[in-house]
């Protein structure tokens, strides 16, 4: 890891990490699935979800990143998990167990065909507020 | 969406379910099959729009159209008319309730966007375990800025100026505070994030720094940068394994970065983090006591002044925020003064988040600007009451707060109104109780707590809370008096006035403002020696009601203590004298002839 020695360093780094992400995962025609592992989520059972996408996903051959992330505020709907289809807006689902991790697999993430337990959003973010 | 060209999405909340949204769904289902569309459109079931006041809602993909207040029999005219012909239906579009005006479009819909994340920016979007994902969303932007382009008192300025209240409970003004600590000569000071959530019910700073811990650890940066402290330090519980975790993970990420140590940005300012474990007492989160736990003393309270502004961590100048105060100040730095201070009220500026929990549908985190209503949280964000039952009371601020009811729900929150109307925004806790909760056994519930936190040192707290608990123990018990309340009242006051921290301070808090409020309850308990919410044991009875008893004796087998007698056949009875009000009795029986009176 280099060090970062001055605000242009970070510029570059971010410029680098912004642009290098999204082209990397395009590129490749990723699938981009996030699971919320915060203590709320790890409580309800994700942690076994997130094995289940990762080992599935690679199993069946489908080109995907798993990563965890915090609490999305969904805590009654735990476990939470956001997928992220090639060029199309990010979806998530709530109470996601393995039956329901498969059928994501199958569908939504085969075929594009959604499955119950989405929710929408429901909040602005800082970049969407003037 | 590739095989399917339309979604109708049927909001599946709890509160739109048993708004018969599974109905819906149904309706919707057949009437597709009959008109032969099952492979063009598809019915999904999703989680809360969390607009559950206008349910069920039904929203239709691709062209973003939501019907509001739907019933199970206009699936017909849905399909009919948006799906085959392709015309929205009025009667079940939304109306602006300002305007009057129909809106069509779901981004034209505010009610969508009550909430604004500006402190949950990065929970549920990063990896938390990767500085690269913070970086990539302008992570340490702020700190570039501020060491490069902005002098100490200019960064104090944009802080004052955005009108930034310190989130802890006491909504001390962020800038203030950093000024008092920049002004006094030191050769060593401190920053100390406050992460010792200690509230029933509270769990904001956790999901902060479970989900965005460089965001604290940057704006204590800042911090550092403005009041000239050079080290930092977290107190963070150690019931809170996974935000230590992350956060060490975090801390050693920035150094290896040289975001943390010395000579960042080339600048020449040096400011590093280290961490110090909570034991999870209470009064730990009031700053003096806290100061005194990270120095190996006794997690006890000092009067101040001093303040710590002045002589804090180890007899330094000490700034101490918490957890979420610091997570907005990188968007306050890069957003600027004035775009924060347009969020919220007069008094009270930028965005709170709270934690829902209770008897409330969608438990979970919220951020909303401050100044939005209480309804707007409980029955639209949160979901409305559990189970379809009736709303009793909120109760905020933890311990330190009271309850609000009915009569409060359109009050615009921020931290002055929530004082004036007898509870306080603490650090955003929000537990909902319904018609089942007693709120003698609720203020007593919050006792027990203080009671058990307080640190003792002195008497108010020590003595007082404690013959407060015996009091609210006697009412719960039927065996209270009229005298009783007056007693309540006037020690609370006493309490109230003469503790030495804010811990005994506001303890009296959750009995007081039940008395205003549920003064009918407490007067039951002693007067009638009734619970009228069927809560306090001592107050309630079993009773077999002899019509529907058919003597199966499954109530008399599952008794723990043998209260119940009876042949075979024949009608049981109860002995009030034994009962322990378990209720399992009640719980086993298949007649429905067990009641509580």
């Amino acid at each position: 890891m280099s060090q970062i020695k001055s605000l242009a360093d970070l510029n570059k780094k971010r410029e680098e990490l912004k642009t290098g992400l999204i082209k990397a995962i395009e590129s490749k025609n990723q699938v981009q699935v996030k699971v919320a592992l915060a203590t709320c989520g790890i409580a309800s059972g994700a942690k076994p979800v997130m094995e289940f996408f990762t080992e599935q996903l690679e199993k069946r051959s489908i080109p995907a990143v798993v990563t965890q992330t915090g609490c999305m505020g969904y805590c009654y709907a735990e476990p939470t998990v956001e997928v992220k289809l090639p060029g199309q807006d990010p979806v998530v689902y709530g109470f996601v167990d393995l039956k329901r991790a498969d059928q994501i697999i199958e569908k939504y993430i085969k075929t594009g065909e959604l499955v119950d337990g989405i929710i929408p959003v429901n909040y602005e973010t800082i970049d969407s507020k003037k | 969406m590739s095989k399917y060209s339309t979604h109708l999405m049927v909001c599946g909340g709890t509160s739109c379910h048993s708004a018969e949204s599974d109905v819906i769904v149904c309706n919707l289902r057949d009437e597709i099959e009959a008109k032969g569309l099952s492979d063009k459109v598809q019915v999904i079931l999703t989680g809360c729009f969390g607009f559950c006041d206008k349910g069920p809602i039904v929203k239709v993909m691709p062209d973003n159209t939501i019907y509001v207040n739907v019933k199970p029999e206009d699936a017909q005219t849905i399909v009919e008319e948006h799906v085959i012909k392709g015309k929205k239906i009025e009667r079940l579009l939304y109306k602006d309730p300002k305007s009057n005006e129909i809106i069509k479009h779901a981004e034209d819909m505010d009610f969508f966007k009550k909430q604004l994340r500006i402190v949950l920016r990065n929970c549920g979007v990063i990896d938390p375990e990767k500085i690269d994902d913070y970086i990539a969303r302008d992570g340490y932007q702020a700190l570039g800025k501020v060491l490069t382009e902005m002098t100490p008192e200019q960064v104090i300025k944009i802080v004052k100026d955005s009108g930034q209240r310190g989130r802890g409970g006491a909504g001390f003004p962020t800038g203030l505070k950093w000024e008092i600590a920049s002004r006094n000569k030191a050769d060593q000071k401190y920053v100390v994030c406050n992460a010792d959530e200690g509230d029933p019910g509270a769990f904001m700073d956790r999901s902060v720094l479970e989900g965005d811990p460089h965001s604290v650890l940057e704006a204590m940066a800042i911090c550092g940068y403005s009041i000239g402290a050079s080290k930092g330090l977290i107190y963070v519980r150690a019931e809170y394994p996974l935000a230590v975790h992350r956060l060490k993970i975090a801390i050693n990420q920035a150094r290896e970065y040289g975001l943390l140590g010395n000579d960042i940005f080339g600048t020449g300012f040096n400011f590093d983090i280290t961490l110090r474990y909570g034991a999870g007492a209470f009064v730990c989160g009031e700053e003096t006591a806290l100061i005194h736990s990270m120095e190996g003393l006794r997690g006890e309270p000092t009067i101040k002044p001093p303040f710590p502004a002045q002589a804090g961590y180890l007899g330094k100048p000490t700034n101490v925020n918490n957890v979420e105060t610091f997570a907005a100040i990188p968007v306050i730095i890069l957003k600027g003064a004035e775009w924060f201070s347009k969020i919220g009220t007069e008094k009270s500026k930028g965005t709170k988040v709270f934690a829902l929990a209770g008897k409330i549908n969608n438990v979970g985190l919220i951020e909303v600007p401050m100044g939005t209503t209480l309804r707007e949280i409980i029955f639209e964000i949160g979901g409305g009451i559990r189970n379809g039952k009736k709303f009793k009371a909120v109760q905020t601020g933890g311990p330190s707060g009271g309850c609000l009811t009915e009569k409060h729900l359109d009050i615009p929150i921020d931290f002055d109104n929530l004082v004036a109307a007898g509870s306080m925004m603490g650090s955003g806790g929000m537990i909902v109780m319904d018609e089942d909760n007693c709120m003698v056994s609720v203020s007593k519930f919050y006792l027990d707590f203080t009671v058990e936190e307080s640190c003792g040192k002195c008497a108010p707290c020590r003595i007082g809370n404690k013959r407060l608990n015996e009091l609210l123990g006697r009412i719960c018990d039927g065996k209270g008096t009229l005298e009783d309340l007056d007693r309540l009242r006037n020690m609370s006051q006493v309490i109230k006035d003469t503790a030495l921290c804010g811990l005994g301070q506001s303890s009296p808090n959750p009995v007081l403002s039940t008395l205003d409020n549920f003064m009918n309850e407490y007067v039951a308990h002693v007067k009638d020696k009734k619970c009228p919410a069927g809560q306090c044991k001592n107050l309630m009875e079993y009773v077999i009601n002899p019509e529907n008893c058919v003597g199966c004796t499954a109530c008399a087998r599952v008794c723990p203590v043998n209260a119940i007698s009876g042949q075979r056949k024949e009608v049981h009875h109860i002995d009030p004298a034994i009962c322990i009000k378990c209720g399992a009795c009640k719980e086993k029986c298949k007649f429905d002839a067990i009641f509580i009176r």
